[in-house]
């Protein structure tokens, strides 16, 4: 995926729209006067950086936790022989929402996401007895408060 | 703060983003069938309890240049994980900061960070400063680098 070169008014959207955007019945135009430019530019601008994948999204972003279900990191230890195939086994089920290829000897990290606990160690027992593989569970026990901005 | 009906409509409303329009509360209280005030009124309560975390830009991290995302993951001493935690998730660079469970015999984290870098060199620099915060509560750490992305849906609200 090519890196895109972005007008000092994209930057100032990215670094400065992180969050507190107004809640008000007119908010892009607030926050536009805030970047220094004007509504019909700000939804210009959000709509093409959305468009071309600069932003993945714009909007409101939930607790998890909070959305009534269950999301648990797991990972496996795949032999390279396999690894397209268990990939392909493990990403067939709904229930998972990411995985990644790691560079470790528990070389394939996903996530899955289901309405209950028991919805998503089933969606684990199902890889295991599919895959002949072990699932390593690593469930959150507590979430430590972050505020990461990527400054574009 | 237990969630109704319209709040959980509200969160499937927005799933996708907020509308890229003037007005966007009206039109998701038009869509909704409530009002504009109504539909304020229940992002700023959810927002006030910790349940929408912000409204913002998501922006994509590969393509701002951050191609370097490694998930940090330590060995830290039981009794200070949870205190030396709030102090990594203090950390600017560090996007997710948790406590999970090791997977004795061979995988003795207990504290995982994500880094986001512009290369790997970097990404290592960040990881030096997390294990200076650390210091003698660390046993061990390792940084795993996605190299591949197998699937990428993002978590939805469960139906």
């Amino acid at each position: 995926m090519s890196i895109v070169a972005l007008s000092a008014l994209d930057k100032r959207i990215i670094n400065q729209l992180h969050g507190g955007f107004p809640l008000c019945p007119a908010p892009y135009r607030v926050a536009a006067e805030a970047l220094g430019t004007d509504e019909t530019t700000l939804l210009e601008r959000l709509t093409a950086l959305l468009a071309e994948g600069t932003l993945t999204r714009f909007g409101p972003l939930f607790n998890a936790d909070h959305m009534g279900g269950a999301n648990v990191l797991a990972a496996m230890a795949v032999p390279m022989a396999r690894f397209d195939a268990v990939a392909a086994q493990v990403n067939a089920h709904a229930e998972i929402a990411h995985n990644y290829q790691r560079d470790h000897a528990l070389n394939m990290w996903f996530v899955a996401a289901a309405a209950t606990p028991e919805a998503v160690e089933a969606c684990f027992c199902r890889i295991e007895a599919e895959t002949d593989l072990a699932v390593a569970r690593f469930p959150k026990e507590r979430e430590f408060f972050v505020e990461l901005k990527l400054s574009a | 703060m237990t969630l109704d009906r319209l709040d959980l409509a509200l969160i499937r409303a927005t799933q996708g983003g907020l509308p890229l329009t003037p007005e966007p509360y009206a039109a998701l209280a038009a869509k909704l069938g409530t009002t504009e005030a109504e539909v304020i009124a229940r992002l700023t309560a959810l927002q006030d309890t910790g349940i929408l975390r912000r409204i913002g830009a998501v922006p994509n991290h590969y393509r701002l240049g951050y191609t370097a995302n490694g998930m940090t993951v330590w060995d830290v001493a039981d009794a200070q994980v949870d205190a030396l935690g709030e102090a990594i998730g203090r950390l600017p660079f560090v996007s997710h900061c948790y406590r999970r469970p090791r997977a004795l015999p061979h995988w003795p984290y207990n504290l995982f960070a994500m880094v986001h870098a512009h290369s790997r060199v970097d990404a290592d620099a960040l990881a030096a400063q997390i294990a200076a915060v650390l210091g003698a509560a660390c046993h061990g750490h390792d940084i795993l680098y996605s190299t591949r992305i197998l699937k990428k849906t993002g978590l939805r609200l469960v139906d």
